[in-house]
């Protein structure tokens, strides 16, 4: 591989690594948020606009 | 019903969370979809395409680079829409789109920082050089870091709200000095070759595949904000739930 092609798969590699990075931080914390609006609603809490609809 | 006043109150729709999470539920899996097919076509069309006569293989860095910089301006003009949403309208899902946009528009612009900078040692002799196209850029890299921390700094969002949106808005005027600094400046980044008045000077074999990545790219960048915003909303619940369930158990 000539020197040059490792510059541009080094960049895409970069690239990937942080998108992908970004992409599974996002899903961590969107499940983590779920789960714990799903304890939440199982303990019985409930918002007051919640209330308000029920 | 003019068709203004339909527009805005479509927006205002928007404004309530619970029809907000519903849309968002049900376009994020097709817009993820869609990102996924149109980068996958745009990065195929840019390894196909021809290599530059001077850049030689080292062009296909562009087409990741080019994106990533029009990106890492775009979030921060969102953010400043967004910004503007806050302070005049106080529209409710303002302040979550600047505090979620933010992490984004930071990584995209830290990749056009990264990317060019590999690109810059083999076809300038050097990773960096401070000059005003580099130097605002990095700035903006700084604002989003602070955006970043500002937004996370109080534990009631309601309060940092407004400080955030000022801060963003205040900022917003690097964005024109990033684009015209190649114009203003004796740059050593070249001027602009897709966006100026007298149309591309790019050839179309590259010109397509480039614009095909940057609207992939863009779809990647509308999905993970969405799906950024969605959970956002789903925190604030939590944390206004968690004192609703600590008011009634010291009752």
């Amino acid at each position: 591989m000539s020197a040059h092609a490792l510059y541009v798969l080094s960049a895409y590699g970069v690239s990937a690594l942080a998108l992908i990075g970004l992409a599974l931080w996002i899903i961590a914390d969107q499940r983590a948020r779920r789960r714990e609006l799903a304890q939440l609603e199982a303990a019985g809490i409930r918002r007051r606009s919640a209330k308000a609809a029920s | 019903m003019s068709e203004t006043a339909a527009t805005s109150s479509k927006l205002w729709d928007l404004a309530n969370p619970t029809r907000f999470v519903a849309l968002v539920d049900r376009f994020v899996p097709w817009l993820a979809l869609l990102s996924a097919i149109v980068l996958a076509a745009g990065l195929g069309l840019a390894f196909a395409a021809p290599e530059d006569y001077q850049q030689g293989i080292t062009v296909r860095i562009m087409y990741i680079h080019v994106p990533f910089a029009w990106l890492s301006m775009m979030c921060y003009s969102i953010m400043a829409l967004s910004s503007l949403g806050t302070l005049v309208w106080r529209h409710p899902l303002a302040d979550v789109s600047v505090k979620s946009a933010a992490p984004i528009g930071a990584v995209f612009t830290l990749l056009a920082l990264a990317t060019g900078s590999i690109w810059g040692k083999p076809m300038w002799g050097t990773w960096w050089v401070w000059d005003a196209r580099l130097t605002s850029v990095f700035v903006l890299f700084l604002m989003y870091l602070g955006i970043i921390a500002l937004t996370r700094a109080l534990d009631d969002p309601g309060k940092s709200a407004r400080a955030a949106a000022i801060v963003t808005l205040v900022g917003f005027i690097n964005i024109p000095i990033i684009k015209f600094s190649v114009d203003w400046w004796n740059t050593l980044h070249q001027p602009a070759s897709v966006i100026r008045l007298d149309g591309p000077t790019i050839h179309s074999s590259m010109l397509w595949p480039l614009l095909i990545c940057a609207v992939g790219f863009s779809l990647v960048f509308f999905t993970l904000h969405l799906m950024a915003m969605r959970t956002e909303i789903w925190r604030r619940r939590v944390s206004a739930m968690r004192k609703i369930a600590a008011r009634e158990a010291g009752r």
